[in-house]
């Protein structure tokens, strides 16, 4: 396992992200070690220098403006800069490169399951390729959790009836622990992972179903958007609507993903993960424009999963 | 009864005997002495709760419990600890006993109201605890949905609870901010209030436009259920951050709620054992009203990796920056207060250094965590235990130590000991920071916090926790001991042990029933010594 950072501080740097997050993290620690030293010290020499027993009459002194404005304006500096060098850390760590891979997280009490473009899924271990950006995309089956990479510095929480998400491109293959940081019940401490990385060419291989990892693909993968595509089919979606622009009981599918839609109280949205879900789950909540509000629930039908890959194939139809 | 103030030997605590006299009382003093029991009571059970999640944490995998009585475990540390303890220590006994003394008032301005919230903390207290008593709480003391919903009875039972003792801070706020204004001394003006009043002036403030909130919260959770309405629960088509807006709006400035009383009782502690004014008063006022204001509008803090904006996450970082300077400021006033004063350290002064020293550890760390790059690896990981357990728990319960030793005497008519009081003071000292020091070290290696479990790379620092977590319980059973031999034969208290300027040391230890046997006139400031020996 590789190194501790930072005097066993932090856990081991495995991404650019984690060495820009442990410069700020080194430098606050220098500050405040300073100030702790500064406070501190201060402190017990006043404590040794003035007790009664050697200063019986104390100075009376009741303010002291340069000095007050000094201890005002240093700290303000400081914690300026703390704030802008933390916030451009964070930019980075929040925009996912677009060339980012993706996959679908699920956390439910007390797992996570992950979801592949290819069709695999896998429970607890996270497979991804060494030095390309992958993004994933996080939701949660029952209550929140949060996707935890302590060697990534990177936590995102789970949200029911939400997508979320965190990227990171990590240096080295390996293996990483994976935590549930947000408490979710009984079990949450066991709710553990790892993210296993590999030298692209072998992620491949386990894309393609040629590596025999035991507990990578569960047998033929059939690809995520295909799963999408025939469930549309099982749930009988393609009875409204249609893939090829024409218009049935409901809107086309194709061109549907990102684009930004009119609803019957004349708002505008545009289209993304949370809004197909909630389509799907409850249509009535915002209903297109010129449309009947005719489409049925789809709750307690289909899956988080299902709706993963329904998203996935709607995103193909451009 | 209006001549008996002067008689010799006649005092609040003899003045009527009998339990009733005690239950129906409107004696602020006297109510004040029976939150101090009751919360210290409330204490003792949430530090029991404690010693419990230490001990099971003491080795990875199960020690002494399974993993949902030890969520239990700590969902009623919190939930006690947080709603029946630290929110009321300070206000309900030394602001009920102390305030209207501090302003030379003889009771509060609406002593039977004060009674009446009195009962109100109690009936709220045991609604929030009776869910002990069946299916229990297990969802941490912030009750996130839709976690938190699984159990909504015994939730929102707990929030009633809670929201109970809110209303009785708020009557207990109102009246101290109606006590303030109108029944000060004579020549008690405005700029020679002790600072504690105006902290405790602060914190009312809050008391009374936060809580409301809480009410808020549990009315959409009832009507959540009741009507089938969606807010928090995504099953309904609810929002679970929406709750995590709701009750931190509400929970950070309850922050604020335990930490200004503490720091008030500082600011009067650090004069009188310096010999010396507070450093720049003004300024010191300033910077508690500063936080209370700012208290507002930083919730948002506690969410940077809930999937908030990033806006949003740009805001509440810069906000809480600001609070950092207030608390600077403060920290930099005390030290200039003790900068060449006369300096006696009894135990309420050592208790003051404790504060400063767990106070700025508690402050310095919360850089880390509103600072968004370093919190989005810190958050819901041990370092934000540590870190509020330094603030809040570290402020709240030295400031009240530092205000126990030095109000003992007043309160009770004895002296304790100083010896046991500075060896239980470094008992809990050291303890406190050997059991949360490592917290931090157990954090930033990515311990997440709530772990029933944990990896074994991690079980050398939570055992130093758990020992340091011992030591802490020896310090208070200690201070207990002396405490209690001091009420029934310590030395008798003279009227002004310490030296002090404020008005409740004009009078008798412990005060007659109405106070001061002659209405006080101010003719100086709250920390000029000027013309007293000690
Ligand atoms: C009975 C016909 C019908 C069926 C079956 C149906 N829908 Fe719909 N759907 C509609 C109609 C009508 C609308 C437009 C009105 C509205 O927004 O509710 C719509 C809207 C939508 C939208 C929003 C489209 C937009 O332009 O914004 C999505 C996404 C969607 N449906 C997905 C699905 C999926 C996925 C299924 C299958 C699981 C499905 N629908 C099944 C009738 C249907
Ligand atoms: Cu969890
Ligand atoms: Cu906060």
């Amino acid at each position: 396992m590789a190194e501790h950072t930072f005097f066993g501080l932090l856990p081991p740097q495995a991404t650019e992200i984690a060495k820009g997050v442990d410069d700020l993290f080194i430098f606050i620690t220098a500050i405040s070690v300073f100030f702790f030293l500064l406070v501190i010290g201060l402190m017990l020499s006043f404590a040794r220098k003035y007790r009664a027993e050697k200063n019986p009459v104390p100075t009376d002194i009741h303010e002291n403006l340069p000095l007050e404005i000094l201890w005002t304006a240093i700290p303000t500096l400081i914690l300026g800069v703390i704030f802008v060098w933390g916030f451009i850390v964070y930019k980075d760590m929040s925009a996912a490169p677009g060339s980012a891979y993706e996959i679908r997280a699920i956390g439910k009490q007390w797992l996570w399951k992950f979801q592949y473009d290819h069709g695999a899924s896998t429970v607890g271990e996270l497979y991804v390729p060494a030095r390309q950006p992958v993004k994933i995309i996080l939701t949660s089956d029952d209550v929140l959790h949060s996707l935890f990479i302590p060697d990534f510095r990177v936590k995102k929480d789970a949200v029911p009836g939400m997508y979320t998400s965190l990227w990171f491109r990590a240096d080295e293959p390996g293996e990483h622990v994976i935590y549930c940081a947000e408490y979710c019940g009984t079990n949450h401490s066991g709710m553990l992972g790892k993210v296993i990385v590999m030298e692209p060419g072998k992620f491949e291989e386990w894309r393609s179903g040629k590596l025999d990892a035991t507990a990578t693909s569960n047998g033929e993968n059939v690809p995520l958007d295909i799963q999408g595509k025939a469930l549309t089919e099982k749930f009988g979606c393609v009875a409204c609507h249609s893939t090829n622009g024409s218009v049935m009981v409901g809107p086309s599918f194709k061109g549907l993903y990102g684009k930004t839609e009119t609803l019957s109280d004349n708002s505008k949205i545009v289209v993304d993960d949370a809004y197909i879900r909630e389509s799907i789950i409850e249509p009535q909540a915002k209903v297109v424009l010129g449309f009947d509000p005719v489409m049925a629930t789809y709750k307690g039908l289909v899956k988080e999963e299902d709706i993963n890959a329904i998203i996935a194939y709607l995103q193909t139809l451009k | 009864m209006t001549q008996s103030g002067a008689a010799h030997g006649d005092n609040y605590l003899n003045h009527e005997k009998g339990i009733k006299s005690w239950l129906t009382t409107v004696d602020h003093k006297r109510i004040g002495v029976m939150y101090l029991f009751t919360v210290l009571a409330f204490f003792l059970v949430g530090g029991i709760f404690a010693l419990l999640v230490r001990l099971e944490l003491f080795s990875p995998g199960h020690t002494i419990v399974g993993p949902q009585t030890y969520n239990q475990f700590f969902s009623y540390h919190g939930t006690i600890m947080v709603f029946m303890v630290i929110i009321p220590l300070i206000p309900s006994t030394f602001g009920n006993f102390i305030l209207p003394m501090h302003l030379g008032a003889k009771d509060v301005a609406f002593p039977r109201l004060n009674l009446l919230s009195y009962y109100l903390y109690i009936g709220g207290a045991f609604l929030a605890a009776s869910t002990m008593a069946f299916k229990g709480i297990d969802s941490g003391w912030t009750f996130y949905a839709p976690l938190s919903l699984q159990s909504r009875a015994s939730t929102t039972l707990v929030l009633t609870g809670a929201f109970i003792m809110g209303f009785s801070g708020i009557i207990t706020a109102l009246n101290f901010i109606t006590t303030t204004h109108k029944l000060r001394a004579k020549g008690l003006t405005w700029d020679r209030l002790p600072l504690f009043i105006w902290a405790m002036y602060a914190t009312n403030i809050i008391q009374i436009l936060a809580t409301p909130v809480l009410a808020l919260t549990l009315l959409l959770l009832v009507a959540e259920r009741v009507l089938g309405i969606g807010f928090f629960d995504p099953t309904l088509g609810g929002d679970p951050v929406l709750f995590q807006h709701f009750f931190w709006f509400y929970s950070h400035p309850a922050v604020y709620i335990m930490i200004l009383p503490a720091m008030g009782i500082i600011n009067e502690v650090i004069p009188v054992f310096s010999r010396k004014t507070i450093f720049s008063y003004k300024a010191m006022a300033a910077a508690i009203f500063g936080i209370a204001i700012v208290a507002f509008v930083v919730w948002g803090h506690h969410m940077f990796a809930s999937g908030q904006s990033d806006t949003a996450s740009f805001l509440f970082s810069l906000i809480t920056k600001l609070v950092g300077v207030a608390t600077g400021i403060k920290v930099f006033a005390w030290l200039a207060t003790m900068y060449k004063g006369s300096i006696r350290f009894n135990a309420p002064m050592l208790w003051a250094m404790a504060f400063i020293f767990v106070f700025t550890v508690g402050g310095l760390t919360g850089i880390y965590l509103s600072t968004i790059a370093t919190d989005i690896h810190l958050t819901d990981t041990y370092f934000v235990v540590a870190h509020f357990h330094y603030t809040m728990v570290g402020g709240a319960i030295t400031g009240f130590m530092a205000g126990i030793h030095y109000w003992f005497p007043k309160i009770f008519g004895k002296m304790y000991k100083e010896g046991p009081a500075a060896v239980a003071c470094a008992l809990v000292f050291i303890g406190f920071n050997l059991t949360f020091f490592p917290q931090f070290i157990a954090g930033s290696r990515g311990m997440p916090r709530r772990y029933y479990d944990y990896a074994p790379e991690f079980t050398y620092l939570n055992q130093l926790s758990t020992i340091g977590s011992f030591m802490v319980a020896i310090g208070f059973v200690v201070t207990a001991i002396y405490l209690f031999q001091a009420m029934r034969n310590g030395a008798k208290a003279p009227a002004n042990p310490w030296g002090s300027a404020t008005l409740e040391w004009r009078t008798a230890s412990p005060p007659p029933h109405d106070n001061f046997s002659t209405d006080p006139v101010v003719t100086a400031g709250p920390y000029d010594y000027s013309s007293i020996k000690v």
